[in-house]
């Protein structure tokens, strides 16, 4: 005999929460009782819009100051424009600091020598989720962030170097969407490269170097978009690296 | 070493909750935040190896609760999303924009109870740890949600009931 079902086990039969056997139960009851199974039809029906509805946030690029906010050390200030000048530890690769300034002018070349430190720190020490998309599904990521970004992108090729594309992310900043590629030699070190659109089309004669709390950035602007190289391999090595991109790009888009 | 929990991963779900919650992407967008300076403030107490989504979506809804308590139910927010264009005869795009005007419709309480368990799949032991209520307070408030978004949209928009299958 059967026992009752009751409200409660109509809801849990929806979210998947009963035990097989009484999910047996359930089922059978709602062939004898429409009403109920209407309400059971329905029910699925919302989780489903609901998923439908809001699951294309998931997908959405992480904001980069949440991604920020979600790295800060716990003496984290609640009023947010201290908390943004404060240090924040990027904890995988040894703890070093590196300052915020979440404050205008982020388009400033000096600002994206930053903020790609910023990212590298938040981004380079992840073991699990480095990347959004990984490189064997390169052609896919090109084409993805080059359509977000709004320009056609290309991730140079560091093999010469010994350094492999690991893949990319969508990021933003104050200065819209940005692109993030990660590559990563034999003995794991990674370094990124920053891709955004530039506050004013001047050009950048070459690339510039810049030192973010023990990061190294070569940084870059070519027509309307941003270039950051970031690393921590030292600044020779560095160096041959961003010659190597800054040549393969500016060919590329002038091809 | 003791390793501080990393927080990242669960920000793509907390925003999802948040705009659900909210309606509006710069007001969910703000509630993360916060609720992101709150948990580095008191990850302390928080206790390794519990289940660190279910207090991060505890500290949200405290956060949420108190923005409602200080500044009134934000309804016209939710509303907003009724504006945005609805590109002609996709049944996805009518479908998620009853969704959002049927929530907007909903009180507080039982918004949370059907997003928290319909949307984030919280268990309702878990949903009941992040509300602060007892299972069955879950389940009375999950009922009454469901009922009442059930005849919103069936009530309001015929179309609705060929999404429905």
């Amino acid at each position: 005999m059967t026992d009752a079902v009751y409200e409660h086990d109509l809801h849990a039969y929806v979210d998947g929460a009963l035990p097989e056997a009484r999910r047996l139960e359930v089922e059978a009851w709602l062939l004898a009782h429409p009403a109920d199974a209407a309400r059971v039809k329905a029910w699925s029906a919302q989780n489903q819009a609901l998923h439908a509805a809001f699951d294309a946030v998931l997908g959405e690029p992480l904001p980069l100051q949440l991604a920020r906010a979600a790295r800060r050390p716990s003496r984290a200030s609640p009023f947010r424009a201290v908390a943004a000048l404060l240090a924040m530890t990027a904890t995988g690769l040894g703890g070093y600091m590196i300052g915020i300034h979440a404050e205008q002018a982020a388009l400033a070349p000096t600002h994206l020598a930053r903020d790609a430190a910023i990212a590298h720190a938040v981004f380079s020490p992840e073991s699990r989720h480095p990347v959004e998309v990984d490189a064997t599904h390169a052609e896919h990521l090109v084409a993805w962030l080059s359509k977000r970004v709004g320009t056609p992108l290309h991730a140079p090729d560091f093999s010469a170097q010994g350094f492999k594309l690991l893949g990319g992310r969508l990021l933003t900043d104050e200065a819209g969407p940005v692109a993030q590629f990660m590559y990563e030699d034999r003995i794991e070190r990674r370094v990124t490269l920053y891709v955004r659109r530039a506050a004013t089309n001047r050009q950048l004669a070459t690339f510039r170097h810049a030192t973010e709390n023990d990061v190294d950035v070569f940084y870059w602007i070519d027509g309307d978009f941003g270039y950051a190289l970031s690393g921590q391999i030292g600044r020779q090595a560095m160096q041959q690296l961003a010659d190597a991109a800054y040549h393969q790009l500016t060919s590329a888009t002038r091809r | 070493m003791h390793a501080r929990p990393d927080l990242t991963e669960h920000l793509p779900r907390l925003r999802r909750y948040a705009r659900a919650l909210t309606g509006d992407a710069a007001r969910a967008d703000d509630l993360v935040q916060d609720t992101l300076e709150r948990a580095l403030a008191k990850l302390d107490l928080w206790q390794p190896g519990s289940n660190l989504r279910a207090w991060l979506f505890t500290l949200m809804h405290n956060l949420f609760v108190n923005q409602i308590r200080r500044q009134g139910p934000h309804e016209t927010l939710l509303d907003d999303a009724l504006d945005e264009p609805v590109s002609g005869g996709q049944m996805e795009a009518l479908a998620a924009r009853d969704i959002h005007a049927a929530l907007a419709k909903l009180p507080e309480s039982q918004r949370v109870i059907l997003l928290l368990v319909g949307l984030e799949q919280f268990s309702y032991g878990e949903a009941a740890e992040v509300l602060g209520v007892p299972v069955g307070t879950v389940m009375s408030r999950l009922s009454r949600a469901r009922e009442h978004m059930r005849h919103l949209l069936a009530g309001e928009s015929p179309i609705k009931l060929k999404v429905v299958k």
